[in-house]
């Protein structure tokens, strides 16, 4: 217990560390990095707790590609952020304020944590208990069949995200020579060469 | 308490159940195949398929609307008040197809991946409607909103396009933020998620602070959604930076549906907490009007001046929402039906305004309209009379029937509140009308806008002219609807 | 090994020291290993080219990795002025770190894996995909053209060919039912006829071609192309960290090695399950099938001319995308109905 406790904490604080970090860094491309160190200690939290499918897919798809693509766009992106930051300290005190109003409202909503009486009655267990049956099992047996609407419906929402990406940076270039390896291999000899006699001291 | 007892996952009946959405989605995946077939010149005939598409299928809505069921262990809601909203929906988002064709093929535009983006947008409005569950919520606002996102933007290599685009998916970011805190906070505190739970589960008893917190902030998510204040901040930038075909989408369609949605949430399982959300509903109702009557009158760029509009009558609509009655369930609805006419009409002449060096867009364009195109004036004026509220047109029925349910549930302050924006905001529409009969004419516009567009203005000026001999069966079937949600 | 620590230290901190000890003894094991598959590497290569290759310290060479380890770790680290120095040094560390962190599920005999978790395969697919972040921080905070360059391409390289390991991997599932490597392996006990390359060749062969590109081996080694990038994202390393490098490098590849042998070839089960076979102990089954595939690896390095970048990315997304995409939906198909 001790064990698993001390890991608790060292995720938690790390967690919050590299969060505060991510928008405290100045250069971009270590507040991307300190996203990843969030993702990944988030992800130590998901052990934990018992729930190792999220945590290793929360590293697949947030660290492994995600936040490889924010990297390649921020290191890409010639912005000096220094700059932009400049101008975000006129709005410290409207964000500082809104900021305490929701602290505020987070205190007063933990603080009175009550849930709605008749809520006990409702409340299931989403999963069964982790020693019966695996994660991944558990995960699967019900997104395909009491999900699968919502399932679908998130695959129709990808669907749009990715013509919504065609659509705004998609150019046809017809300048553009492209190879096409078909017509390359199905070549012959005879389409691209001829044997042509040629008698001496005449020339072609 | 009562307990309800969701229905089992029994896949056979569900899919019959949203055979209308299968049918859309299936079919937006085969015109989007087709188009990316063909080339790019023949996109006309991906938007003649999408526009048959929504009818067809506004059609089988109408055909199948029958007794309230549940589906997909009640995420999924089909009742006559789902079937009224879709098929507006439906039909809102087949006239703007109709209407993009003209302004995309001047303005080289036309791409086969805008009619799809309309089918998947108006997909994700009819599951909104249909929502029965904070997730299915969620999942039809975020697949509506991500192709409005990609809409706003589709003239890319224009900057106000691209910013409407960027603005609006920043702003609605945040706002399905705001949206899923709710959801969450709903969740943890009732322990559910399902509405028919949900609805069992908050009694108006005592006040539970982190349940009314939740649903604070799900008011505020959908309130951005109908662009009401103070969540309108995106909606003049968007309006005017967008293409006009999709402006002409925007103000129609998502609306209904986002009020739909609005009514289903509070109207059916919150509606035990209605002393709590009519304040905020009042609040932003009020808010909307207000500024709706009053920003607009500066306005001189005529799309600008109808993203204000509709602020002003999406506060109009929350009227009807505030009194939380059958009555205003129904006027809600009428109130829309009419809405959604009458801006497709404004946005038909909209669209008309192109002179040789291309779209313009200033009111005063539109000067001494009545002696260079008589019968477009004619028609432009019935819509702004309507939108003013001037009787007999079909605009002040609709006024009428929310402030009369509002006044029926006691809610008199917001009815005469209501009354006095009316009054400000009749002031810019009657100018509109005043440029076009008394003013010198401005050079004039192109001829030719294609028989569908003259056919859609004669239609929808017909439809708000004689609403008041019509308008029956609308009302009627708004009723029916009404109760089918509230029971 | 794990009881007597836990007999003497109590059950917790017994159970870290046994872990410890365990991944220490790991991770020395493939040190020492690799010392030797590196050599064998450039044999291979030299044999090839009919060349002598190594030959110089110790016998037959043997020594002439330890003689370049020592080369390396004594000499003096150089940072570029403008280079970013907590990255710089960071991205050979990361790159060490996770090489050798997806080590701890490998089961190299039943019950010999650090930790036998549940969704072991996942865990080495996740750390595979976390290893593009060595690259492309090296080449970033190196501030330098080619780095950067060549750190950009290594990372859309390994994102790309890490779908189609996933899908290849799916495949696995479907058949041994168990994202648990232990269990994979069980599933494919008895002999060479229950091995899963049989049943999944073509995938098989996918994944073979993907763990190449995946690991920057030739014929895909654009990322440190020497004829355009001079040396990619390392160019401006040296010494120690160099060699952390290449040390993440060859052990990536003798993972990828391990996961042929454990998705695909039975992992530690011998050839046929009777006796002369059996004789040899399932470690050095194992070690032998790995061994092979690094084999097959050096024999692709030296044999296939390097690829185009285009030619790449063509494989990747057009062929082997959709081609494991269509294989798992016939698969799943399949074994639903029959």
């Amino acid at each position: 217990m001790v064990l698993s406790a001390l890991a608790f904490y060292l995720f938690a604080s790390l967690a919050v560390a590299s969060a505060f970090a991510v928008i405290a860094a100045r250069n971009p491309v270590h507040s991307v990095l300190f996203l990843i160190l969030t993702f990944f200690n988030a992800a130590g939290l998901f052990v934990l707790l018992g729930a190792e499918f999220l945590a290793l897919i929360l590293v697949v798809v947030y660290v492994g590609a995600v936040a490889v693509l924010f990297l390649f766009v921020v290191m890409m992106l010639d912005v000096d952020f220094a700059e932009l930051k400049r101008g975000a300290l006129q709005y410290l005190p409207m964000g500082a304020l809104i900021g305490l109003v929701v602290l505020g409202e987070l205190v007063l909503v933990l603080g009175t944590m009550a849930a709605v009486p008749q809520s006990a009655t409702v409340r299931t267990v989403p999963v069964p208990a982790v020693d019966e049956i695996s994660n991944v099992e558990a995960l699967g047996l019900i997104l395909y069949t009491d999900y699968i609407y919502l399932f679908q419906a998130a695959g129709l929402i990808l669907l749009v995200a990715m013509i919504g990406a065609i659509v705004l940076t998609l150019r046809h270039h017809d300048h553009v020579k492209r190879q096409n390896i078909a017509e390359q291999s199905s070549r012959q000899p005879e389409d691209a060469m001829d044997v042509v006699k040629v008698k001496p001291g005449q020339g072609i | 308490m009562e307990t309800v007892t969701l229905p089992a996952i029994d896949i056979a009946r569900d899919m019959g159940l949203i055979a209308p959405e299968i049918t859309m989605a299936v079919a937006a995946m085969a015109l989007l195949m087709l188009g990316v077939f063909q080339s790019d010149a023949r996109s006309r005939l991906v938007s003649n398929l999408s526009a048959v598409l929504l009818v067809a299928v506004a059609a089988f809505v109408v055909m199948t609307t029958g007794e309230p069921k549940l589906a997909f262990g009640g995420s999924f809601k089909v009742d006559a008040f789902a079937s009224f909203a879709k098929v507006l929906v439906l039909c809102g988002s087949a006239l703007a197809i109709l209407m993009s064709r003209g302004f995309l093929h001047h303005e080289k535009l036309e791409r086969f991946e805008f009619p799809v983006l309309i089918v998947l947008a108006t997909l994700g409005m009819m599951m909104m409607i249909s929502a029965n569950d904070l997730i299915s919520l969620y999942m039809g606002i975020e697949l509506q909103s991500l192709a409005l996102y990609v809409l706003a933007s589709f003239n890319r290599n224009s900057a106000r396009s691209t910013e409407a685009g960027l603005k609006y998916f920043v702003l609605g970011a945040l706002s399905s933020g705001m949206l899923l805190y709710g959801c969450s906070l709903i969740y943890g505190f009732t322990g559910t998620t399902n509405f028919e739970v949900l609805g069992t589960v908050v009694t108006g008893g005592e006040m539970n602070i982190g349940l009314i917190f939740g649903v604070t902030f799900l008011i505020a998510g959908l309130a951005f959604k109908v662009s009401a204040v103070p969540f309108h901040m995106w909606t003049p930038d968007v309006y005017e930076g967008s293409p006009t075909p999709v402006t002409a989408f925007f103000a129609a369609a998502p609306k209904v549906a986002a009020l739909a949605l609005f009514m289903r949430v509070l109207g059916d399982p919150l509606l035990p907490l209605i002393h709590e959300w009519r304040q905020i509903i009042f609040f932003i109702s009020v808010a909307s009007m207000v500024l709706g009557a009053f920003a607009a009158i500066g306005q001189n760029n005529i799309k600008r001046l109808m993203a204000y509009s509709t602020i002003g009558h999406m506060g109009y609509a929350l009227v009807g929402l505030a009194a939380g009655t059958v009555a205003g369930v129904q006027s809600v609805l009428v109130y829309l039906a009419i809405y959604l006419v009458t801006n497709v009409g404004v946005f038909v002449c909209i669209l008309s305004m192109r002179r040789k060096e291309g779209m313009v867009e200033e009111i005063s364009d539109l000067s001494g309209l009545s002696r260079t195109r008589p019968m477009m004036a004619f028609a432009l004026a019935i819509f702004m009379f309507s939108l003013a509220g001037i009787p007999p047109l079909a605009g002040f029925f609709g006024k009428f029937l929310v402030f009369f349910a509002a006044v029926d549930a006691g809610l008199w302050q917001l009815a005469v509140i209501g009354l006095l924006a009316s009054v400000v905001s009749a002031f810019y529409y009657l100018r509109i009308i005043k440029v076009m009969y008394f003013d010198e004419p401005a050079p004039v516009f192109e001829r030719g806008i294609g028989t569908e567009m003259r056919l859609i203005l004669t239609g929808s000026a017909a439809l708000v002219l004689l609403f008041a001999v019509f308008g029956g069966p609308i009302i009627s079937m708004a009723q029916h609807a009404a109760v089918s949600l509230m029971g | 090994m794990y009881d007597y620590f836990q007999s003497v230290l109590g059950l917790e901190w017994g159970y870290l020291v046994a872990v410890v000890t365990h991944i220490l003894m790991i991770t020395v094991g493939i040190l020492i290993g690799l010392a030797f598959l590196l050599l064998m590497d450039r044999k291979v290569w030299a044999a090839v080219q009919l060349r002598k290759g190594p030959n110089v310290v110790g016998p037959f060479g043997l020594l002439q990795s330890f003689a370049d380890f020592f080369k390396f770790a004594t000499k003096e680290p150089v940072i570029p002025a403008g280079a970013d120095k907590t990255v710089f040094l960071l991205a050979p560390l990361i790159s060490f770190v996770l090489a050798f962190a997806a080590w701890a599920v490998i089961p190299v005999y039943e019950g010999w894996a650090v930790a036998n978790i549940n969704v072991g395969a996942l865990y080495l697919f996740a750390i595979s995909s976390l290893g593009v972040y060595g690259i492309i921080m090296g080449g970033w905070a190196s501030n330098s053209k080619y780095p950067f360059l060549g750190s950009l391409r290594s990372a859309a390289q390994m994102v790309s060919y890490e779908v189609s390991l996933g899908f290849v991997i799916v495949t696995v599932f479907l058949l041994a039912d168990s994202l648990n490597l232990s269990e994979i392996v069980m599933a494919q006990s008895g002999g060479v006829h229950h091995w899963y390359f049989l049943k999944l060749f073509p995938v098989f062969v996918v994944f073979f071609i993907s763990a190449l590109a995946e690991t920057n081996r030739p014929p895909f080694d654009l990322p440190e192309a020497e004829s355009e990038l001079v040396a990619g994202y390392q160019v401006e390393y040296g010494s120690t960290p160099y060699l952390l490098f290449m040390i993440a490098e060859y052990a990536n590849i003798v993972l990828m090695c391990a996961l042929m042998t454990l998705f695909f070839f039975g992992g530690w089960h011998p050839l046929f399950d009777i006796a002369p076979f059996t004789w040899l102990h399932g470690v050095f089954w194992f070690l032998g099938k790995v061994v092979f595939f690094f084999f097959m690896f050096a024999m692709a390095k030296a044999m296939v001319p390097r690829y185009r970048y285009d030619q790449l990315m063509r494989i990747g997304w057009k062929i082997f995308l959709p081609f494991t995409l269509f294989w798992i939906f016939g698969q799943a198909v399949f074994m639903a109905v029959f």
